[in-house]
């Protein structure tokens, strides 16, 4: 096994202390099937460090009430803690008011609330909505649903074989019929970012506005919503080491003013009658119900951590890994990358000749190492590259050039098993 | 390689998986079916050719998928050749009972021949899925539903 010696250990390590994170993160601990867990399925999840964690545990023991109606203490603490929270989102993204960030279950939900609230007001017969061809499936099916509803047509940006997007089939495609521009901002599956300031500045020249997908962007990527000058955005809190089932849609007050309520219930109304009701103000008309508490709470936390460690360190970190990982990744014999855009957050797909993903899945499984295998719902890419799936390793914060070495090795051994 | 894993992976497993028997398609085929694996895209269709006398003159497979999954497919062609429609399902059967754990812990292999290499399966709940879905597909087949089969 290969350790990278400290003489070539690259100049960021000596600013950016690995060891000292992963002492945040106590799954990084676990043993799996007797060996250190080397978790590289950050793109599907990350992992929470101690201090989002602690921070549940402190709202559930010590403030849990229901938000916004209560005059008990409680109850206004809690309401102040999710506000709070919402106020570091708006900070973190640079977004003009706190009235524009919208609690949510996650990215998926942020997109279809655009699609059904949005796309019904404003999508006639014969409009036509941009996607790309490498979203997820949901930035895809969202937009299905409501073309189908509305007769619109959905159409799509292609990619060439470094899966990057072909920025002039955009320009060609876009048109006075076009409607809406939904685009993933980095790839979960290929690592590709996107010239997102570029389309937007495109769609907007046509009047059009645009949404960004930014589910995987988002702990890799400083985020300036205004600079960006996005009409919409979208992520989820688990991928930015915070909790599952919390996640942002920040928009526009122009558009999210203008757009009917996405479900109703309580919370999201000023009056009720039964002859009519008065939505209540941005962003609460949004967030009907009583929302996920605790998991902004969490979030919150986690955007503190992240900014305590600096998210920029992260990234120029993470690069690094993925420059490593590239490197040595490419040495082995009949394996190829999927997704080779100079431009990436770190994520590597890969196949190898002559062996599934899914194999290659259970055998790295029993070193420990936790990967993703299969379409990585993108399925459209994994067509577009003519292969039924990729195996994909991706990287967060505490992840080391060790662990890349364990994957290197793993994958060595499943070449010798099907050689 | 791990015993667990040495159980998965058999030789005779990855024999099959790097050179699949019966791996083409039959173009007079009385009985087909595709199955399919949302989870993973793991596909495979089956062909078969019945006569008169219910005896499965000829089957074979196409698809893409894991080594699991394509020896599952190539070591069923090449056993239920020359079977009656009755001893495939019960095979089917037996098969089925053995990587979903329902034979115990020390089950009879004998009546299952070369299947029972699959018997490391049962560690693997993950992958079940990819031994069974050629076998279900091949159910579909011989009641020539010919609609499409899908595990999850």
């Amino acid at each position: 096994m290969s350790i990278r010696s400290d003489a070539a250990l690259p100049s960021v390590n000596t600013v950016y202390n690995v060891n000292r994170i992963r002492e945040d993160f106590p799954i990084l601990k676990q043993i799996v099937h007797g060996k250190p867990l080397v978790y590289l399925d950050n793109a599907a999840t990350t992992q929470k460090p101690l201090q989002v964690l602690k921070e549940l545990e402190k709202y559930y023991y010590t403030m849990n009430a229901n938000i916004h109606r209560g005059v008990h203490a409680l109850s206004q603490e809690a309401t102040e803690a999710y506000e709070s929270a919402r106020i570091k989102i708006k900070k973190f993204i640079n977004a003009l008011g706190k009235n524009e960030i919208i609690f949510t279950r996650g990215t998926t939900e942020s997109i279809n609330l655009v699609a059904q609230s949005y796309g019904r007001r404003y999508f006639n017969e014969g409009d036509e909505i941009i996607i790309s061809h490498m979203e997820h499936h949901s930035n895809i099916v969202p937009w299905q649903l409501i073309c189908e509803e509305k007769k619109a047509k959905l159409r799509v940006i292609p990619i060439d074989d470094s899966g990057e997007l072909i920025f002039e089939e955009f320009e060609k495609m876009i048109n006075e019929r076009t409607k809406f521009v939904s685009v993933v901002y980095a790839s979960n599956s290929l690592g590709t970012v996107n010239p997102v300031k570029k389309i937007i500045e495109v769609a907007h020249s046509f009047n059009v506005p645009v949404l960004l997908d930014a589910a995987q962007a988002v702990n890799h990527l400083t985020i300036d919503v205004q600079e960006l000058d996005c009409d919409f955005l979208a992520f989820s809190g688990h991928k930015l080491y915070g909790p599952t089932g919390i996640g942002i849609l920040y928009g526009k007050v122009n558009h999210l003013d203008s757009m009917p309520p996405y479900q109703g219930g309580g919370d999201m109304i000023s009056k009720v009658t039964f002859e009519k009701t008065l939505y209540n103000e941005l962003p609460y008309k949004f967030e009907a119900g009583t929302p996920n508490i605790a998991g902004a709470i969490g979030l919150g936390a986690a955007i503190d951590y992240v900014e305590k460690t600096g998210l920029d360190k992260i990234a120029r970190y993470e690069n690094e890994l993925l420059e490593y990982a590239t490197e040595k990744i490419s040495e082995l014999k009949g394996l190829r990358i999927i997704g080779t855009s100079k431009n990436k957050i770190s994520v590597l797909s890969f196949v190898l000749e002559n062996v599934h993903p899914h194999d290659v899945g259970t055998f790295l499984d029993f070193e420990g190492v936790a990967i993703r295998t299969g379409h990585h719902c993108t399925q459209p890419i994994m067509d577009r590259y003519g292969i039924p799936a990729t195996s994909r390793a991706s990287f967060g914060m505490y992840n080391t050039f060790e662990e890349v070495d364990v994957l290197i090795k793993g994958l060595k051994k499943i070449l010798e098993v099907f050689g | 390689m791990e015993q667990e894993l040495r159980e998965l992976y058999q030789q005779v497993i990855l024999d099959h998986n790097k050179a699949p028997r019966n791996f083409r398609k039959i173009e007079d085929a009385s009985n087909f079916a595709e199955g399919y694996n949302p989870l993973c895209g793991d596909n495979v269709t089956v062909y078969m050719k019945i006569d008169e006398n219910n005896v499965i003159q000829d089957i074979s497979f196409q698809g893409s998928g894991c080594a699991i999954s394509k020896a599952s497919a190539s070591l069923m062609t090449s056993m239920l050749k020359g079977k009656t429609v009755e001893e495939a399902e019960k095979l089917f059967n037996n098969f089925h009972d053995l990587v979903t754990d329902k034979l115990g812990d020390k089950p009879n292999l004998n009546n299952l021949g070369k299947l029972a290499v699959f018997a490391g399966v049962r560690e693997f709940p993950a992958r079940v899925k990819c031994a069974s879905l050629a076998w279900h597909t091949m159910l579909s087949a011989l009641h020539n539903k010919n609609e499409k089969v899908v595990t999850e």
